[in-house]
């Protein structure tokens, strides 16, 4: 990169840091220092462009994404985390993925784009709790403010170091000696004063937008204009043979913040009622605050749909044909569409590992456990410790004591004796339980298993209780 | 004071008289069990398909409502269609549920921790037309709620099922409180008969604690078997035509 007269380096990689190098430095000096360093000129138009890439790319987090060049983009996910099981799994998938990308990041989460963009270049905590922005900025340098080199430089000569320090200073005197960037900044981070990111939108896909002449907040006038938006959305999306897999709602207030909603499905759609339905579910996020001035309504996400004769639900009489993507969705849009699942067998020796959840559309394949087995309708998460008296090893226990109540043993069967996978878990290779079905005086009826071998004198279990 | 609400015509009355009289009476669908003792006594022979019902259980493992699980497993299994289960925890082992008759394929769960999420759940469930039964597993359930529930099942024909639950004796106690439900039913395990050796079919004390329309009282069942299905032992039955036969009966 030029300054002035000088070439000076723009960006280091990890090698040549490691080796001294730092941003800034001058070719000249940086060849002195490292004589078979690799010098490429700096494209910075190419990296603005790969930033906006990267950008959209991120769309798939939330719809609120704003490249911040050089270096840094803002994702808005008030709106969205609830589709990532919350903000921590949302945030660790992030740099999951841009790591599998080959690209270094440093990403953190919190309150206000001023307070994370300062917390991902200089902070240590990466997601701050709603509320903590301004704990977490203070022992931040004033670096982290995104203040203009000068203004960093006559702080620093003052002896203000932190973001703390700044912030207990009085602001009249700081606006009279640095100017009102210094406030605006701080503000901006810590949250007294809003911060409007213009997001970008990605070429291509299905957009409707609403603008209004006066400024709306009702609730009704909201699920009005979802309404309309929805419907024109689904004219565009029947041109076009594509049904929407996830939308966003985006809401621009007066004071230029944006509001967005977003909702997963689980097939195309392109009916206005189901998407309107869903829709008008995440109102809640929205705030419309002194009122609404545009509204827009994005597929972000599309897939081929073509024309089909559905069933109706009004007309279904056998249960085969009825279609329940639309409970689906519903359901999965107000609980988390990871909590709207079917449970499919698995081939394993362990009761815990038995099923595992597929989508609840995923395609059936009839397939189900061994009926020969009899098992409990509740398995406990994790077995409960009993005290058990076997007259004879490998036998089945004569009482046992859960919970502190003594249960005598009238019947029993077994043992089924269940091995460990090793092939799963290495610690398994030495797990071996003696299962036995018991019916007490009572006639309750438990699953109790032991720890073999019983000459280490294994411990008895409760599993599960309910059996059919 | 307020003005006077203004008055209703006579016409919607009666618009509502007729259609509260449809209710009661309407035949509705009925789901048998399929044993002549239990059917012959519930008014219309069988469970009314398109209300709520209510399962608890009785003894030492009621916490877990491990054999209400079964028994309103085994009502959906004899049924025709997907079925909408909404979970309160993760305990529910569905192995168990295909041994009544209840394929994997055929159930979408919904898991939730609270009542709050597990009755606007089961709503959704039961305006969806075509599901055979909508299962809830729930510890509070108001007066207010039950009758909610009735009316979406009333509605689409989706026959609800509710299994209480608690973790204490103060939740407990909230299973008693009344409600819309069309019929209550307890289920305890019984002693499997001595005289056999092995473990065999479970005994049930199957309970019809109140129904609309119809009295309380108790059977002596094995539990369901692999088509949902509850049986009278064999042995039982003919004790119970001997000597038991009118203890049975007990007073709504």
């Amino acid at each position: 990169m030029m300054e002035g007269q000088r070439r000076i380096l723009a960006s280091v990689d990890d090698a040549a840091h490691r080796a001294g190098l730092s941003v800034g430095m001058t070719v000249t000096h940086a060849q002195s220092l490292v004589p078979e360093l690799c010098v490429v000129n700096a494209t910075p138009q190419e990296d603005e462009a790969a930033l906006v890439r990267l950008a959209i790319w991120c769309i798939r987090y939330s719809p609120l994404v704003t490249p911040d060049p050089p270096d840094g983009v803002f994702i808005d996910v008030a709106g969205s985390a609830h589709l990532f099981q919350g903000e921590a799994a949302l945030l660790a998938d992030l740099c999951e993925r841009l790591k599998a990308q080959g690209i270094s990041a440093k990403a953190a989460l919190s309150d206000t784009p001023g307070s994370a963009w300062g917390l991902a270049r200089f902070g240590q905590t990466v997601l701050v709790s709603p509320g903590r922005a301004s704990e977490a900025i203070a022992s931040l340098p004033i670096a982290a403010l995104r203040l203009a080199p000068s203004v960093i430089a006559s702080l620093h000569e003052v002896g203000i170091e932190r973001v703390a320090q700044l912030a207990s200073k009085p602001r009249s005197s700081l606006h009279l000696r640095f100017g009102g960037d210094v406030l605006l900044r701080l503000d901006q981070a810590l949250g007294s004063r809003q911060e409007a990111l213009s997001s970008i939108l990605p070429p291509e896909l299905p957009r409707t937008e609403l603008r209004f002449a006066e400024p709306i907040a009702d609730p009704e006038d909201l699920k009005r204009v979802i309404n309309k938006l929805s419907k024109a959305l689904c004219i565009e999306m029947l041109s076009r043979g594509i049904g929407a897999r996830r939308l966003d709602l985006v809401f621009l207030r007066v004071d230029n913040i944006a509001q967005s909603a977003r909702i997963g499905l689980s097939r195309p759609y392109r009916e206005p009622k189901h998407l309107v339905k869903l829709l008008a579910d995440r109102l809640v996020v929205i705030d419309p605050g002194f009122g609404i001035e545009i509204a827009s309504l994005t597929a972000s996400w599309v897939e081929a749909l073509a024309e089909r004769q559905t069933i109706g639900a009004h007309l279904a009489e056998d249960g085969s044909q009825v279609d329940v993507s639309q409970l689906v969705d519903t359901l999965g849009v107000r609980l988390g569409s990871k909590n709207v699942y079917r449970l499919a067998p698995v081939e394993s020796a362990l009761p815990e590992r038995a099923m595992r959840r597929v989508p609840a559309l995923h395609a059936t394949n009839g397939a189900a456990w061994p009926e020969h087995l009899p098992r409990p309708a509740r398995l406990f998460v994790h077995p409960e410790k009993i005290e058990a008296i076997a007259a004879i090893p490998d036998h089945p226990p004569r009482f046992f004591i859960w919970r502190g109540i003594r249960h005598i043993v009238a019947k029993a069967d077994g043992p089924e004796r269940i091995h460990g996978e090793w092939w799963v878990d290495e610690k398994e290779t030495q797990l071996v339980r003696d299962y036995y079905r018991v019916e007490a005086e009572d006639g309750t009826r438990y699953w109790l298993f032991r720890d073999a071998p019983t000459q280490d004198g294994g411990a008895w279990w409760l599993h599960g209780v309910g059996e059919a | 004071m307020a003005q006077a609400s203004p008055p209703i015509p006579v016409a919607e009355l009666r618009r509502w008289l007729e259609r509260a009289e449809r209710r009661g009476h309407a035949p509705g669908l009925l789901l048998p069990f399929g044993v002549g003792e239990l059917d012959g006594h519930l008014p219309g022979g069988g469970l009314r398909l398109g209300h709520l019902h209510e399962v608890v259980e009785g003894g030492a493992a009621a916490t877990y409502a491990g054999l209400a699980t079964l028994f309103a497993a085994g009502i959906a299994a004899r049924l025709h269609g997907p079925v909408l289960w909404c979970l309160r925890g993760r305990d529910l082992f569905a192995p168990a549920l295909a041994r009544v008759g209840l394929h994997p394929d055929r159930v979408i769960y919904c898991e939730t921790w609270k009542d709050r999420d597990v009755l606007p759940a089961m709503e959704e469930g039961l305006r969806c037309k075509g599901l055979a039964a909508v299962i809830g597993e729930v510890t509070q359930l108001s007066l207010n709620a039950s009758r909610r529930l009735q009316l979406c099942a009333e509605e689409t024909g989706v026959t609800a099922l509710v299994i209480r639950r608690w973790r204490n004796t103060k939740e407990k106690g909230l299973a008693g409180e009344p409600n819309a439900a069309n019929s209550r039913w307890r289920v305890s395990p019984h002693p499997s008969n001595e005289e056999m050796e092995d473990m065999g079919r479970q005994q049930w004390r199957v309970e019809l604690v109140r129904a609309r329309g119809g009295e309380a009282r108790e059977w002596i069942m094995g539990a369901c078997d692999a088509k949902g299905y509850l049986a009278l032992p064999a042995a039982l039955a003919e004790r119970s035509a001997a000597a038991e036969g009118a203890g049975y009966r007990r007073a709504g």
